[in-house]
């Protein structure tokens, strides 16, 4: 009887701790949101988007549009190389291929290497050997590695779900290998690979430490893609270290938080979709 | 005839197809090569030109000084502060809401949890970083004296932003332990909290084992939210409430205005966290292999 009670307390004691635990998490995840949410929406004025910063109205505008630029030629660099690679490992490979198992560690080393490191790398090699000084496009190509391991998985195991009895059927209607990946897998693998990519958005609009010293600081709209310019990111950065402009941070704080969740909630919404769409096939 | 040549180019296309997806399969091999090629043609020679003991073992970084002085072992100390701190933090409650979430959690409430999860881990460091430097550090300031910025706000932190990468993982290893070990210490007469501590969890050891690793290595590399609240002091730890700098901060503050050896010797930071960074993820990789 006595033994039975203190198992019971015990138990009641690491359901306790388990759940206090999960609280703190969701509590600091829930605060952190909050906080900046309400420190920051009043400060979101109409002329934090003015078109020109100056150091008076400190704008967004700019920022957001290099933001936009940077993540488009991101992913325009990324993408189809990420999906190919994808379609090589999962529709070409034999099993037992000594490059696949070559890639995956490759993958898989990309995917943990700091974002500092990439820019280190990108200032070495785009900005110093190639000779492209801080611009967009030194930044854009050091984004694109460091997503690149994200978009090569999402593919694969999006292909992975694809059913083997619909290429067979694509084959046995006669169609070549080419028009049954593009035709049929790649459509029913599509939304597993959008969530991918929606998650590498998140990933270029919030990184600092690979693009300060690979796309610059320049607070203008870039002229070209040779141009330095700042990410959302990189302003916020500049602007907390710089201790003039707190409020604004906030705002700029608030914007990213909003990008974020909503990229995050996009994807989820897609890999739901994903695989619903599985348990109706 | 017509037929042929059809056939034939579509031959040539699925031929060129094939070509294009390899070469873009071995962009990933070339790029990792690239990397380590770059930071250690770059970072080596400075090394070799202080010495390999003295940048390492160095206490003294002094890069203005002359004659310079480039000693990383407070950096490298700092690092390993600063991780060993997160961790500390960061593992129980992520380990412990990973228990929740696979063994506790009502499906409703976790329909509405695990995008949470999702979305801690999207949150960039910059805003981390941020709410750091306005919530962290004063509060460190008024419980522990000092200025705030110190070992103890960056552990903090990080702890907080490894704590996704910890349970995304610790929760899919408890998961993939099979429902038999529940049950059947279950049907010896554990509770169900019983059950789940000492019967799922251990077996779930080894996935546990690799998400700390893994958060290791993020605390390790992160470096925007670390510079915003370590306070940057290039010396020796004097304490858990004074500040630090860490590898990361120490390449992302200097490089700016860096030239000659002093960028050679910024470089040669890179290389000592890029070879931590591989270490980490060689260990992860074992630990994960033994796992499947």
């Amino acid at each position: 009887m006595n033994r039975l009670s203190r198992l019971s307390r015990l138990s009641r004691l690491i359901r306790y701790t388990i759940k206090f635990s999960a609280i703190i998490t969701f509590g600091v995840l829930f605060f952190i949101i909050v906080y900046i949410l309400v420190r920051g929406i009043p400060y979101l004025k109409p002329s934090l988007f003015a078109l020109e910063y100056t150091t008076e109205n400190v704008s967004l505008l700019p920022a957001i549009i290099t933001t936009i630029i940077m993540t488009v030629l991101a992913l325009l660099i990324s993408a189809p190389i990420g999906i190919f690679t994808g379609f090589y490992l999962v529709e070409y490979a034999r099993s037992g291929n000594k490059l696949v198992e070559i890639i995956r560690i490759t993958t898989e080393t990309l995917s943990g290497i700091p974002s500092i490191v990439y820019g280190l790398f990108g200032l070495l090699f785009f900005v110093t050997a190639l000779g492209w000084s801080f611009s967009i496009i030194a930044g854009a190509f050091t984004l694109a590695i460091m997503i690149l391991p994200l978009i090569i998985r999402s593919t694969e195991e999006a292909l992975l779900t694809v059913p083997n009895l619909l290429r067979e059927a694509s084959y046995g209607l006669g169609a070549g290998k080419l028009r049954t990946i593009f035709r049929i897998v790649l459509p029913s693998a599509m939304p597993g690979i959008l969530a991918g990519i929606i998650l590498s958005i998140g990933r270029i609009v919030g990184e600092t430490a690979a693009l300060i010293y690979t796309a610059g600081t320049v607070a203008k709209i870039p002229e070209n893609l040779f141009a330095s310019g700042r990410t959302l990111a990189i302003h916020m950065y500049v602007l907390s270290s710089e201790g003039l402009y707190t409020n604004q941070a906030y705002a700029t704080a608030v914007v990213l938080l909003i990008v974020v969740i909503g990229i995050n909630a996009l994807s989820t919404t897609i890999s739901k979709k994903l695989t619903k769409g599985n348990i109706d096939g | 005839m017509n037929k042929v040549g059809i056939n034939m180019k579509s031959k040539f296309l699925e031929k060129l197809m094939e070509i294009v997806f390899f070469i873009s399969a071995c962009v990933s091999i070339i790029s990792v090569i690239l990397i380590c090629f770059f930071i250690f043609v770059n970072g080596f020679p400075a090394i070799a030109e202080i010495g390999v003991f003295k940048f390492l073992l160095g206490k003294d970084w002094s890069p203005s000084n002359v004659p310079p002085s480039f000693g990383i072992f407070p950096m490298i100390l700092g690092s390993l502060y600063v991780t060993a701190g997160a961790i500390i933090i960061g593992v129980p409650i992520g380990v412990l809401t990973a228990i929740y979430l696979a063994k506790f959690c009502p499906k409703k409430l976790y329909n509405f949890l695990k995008p949470a999860v999702n979305l801690m881990a999207g949150i960039p460091s910059i805003v981390y970083g941020f709410f750091g430097l306005v919530v962290l550090v004063p509060l460190s300031k008024n419980i522990f004296g000092g200025n705030g910025y110190s070992i103890i706000t960056a552990s903090f932190l990080l702890g907080v932003m490894i704590l996704p990468t910890i349970i995304s993982l610790s929760e899919a290893a408890i998961r993939a332990v099979p429902r038999s070990y529940y049950e059947g210490s279950v049907a010896l007469g554990a509770t169900h909290e019983y059950s789940t501590i000492f019967a799922v969890v251990p077996a779930a050891k080894s996935g546990i084992i690799a998400s700390i690793i893994l958060g290791i290595g993020r605390a390790i590399g992160e470096t925007i939210a670390v510079v915003m609240v370590a306070g940057n002091q290039a010396r020796m730890p004097a304490g858990l409430t004074k500040g630090i700098r860490t590898l990361t901060a120490n390449i992302v503050i200097e490089m700016g205005y860096a030239a000659e050896l002093h960028r050679g010797a910024l470089i040669g930071t890179g290389v000592v966290l890029f070879v931590f960074i591989l270490l980490i993820n060689g260990i992860f990789s074992v630990v994960k292999r033994r796992m499947a």
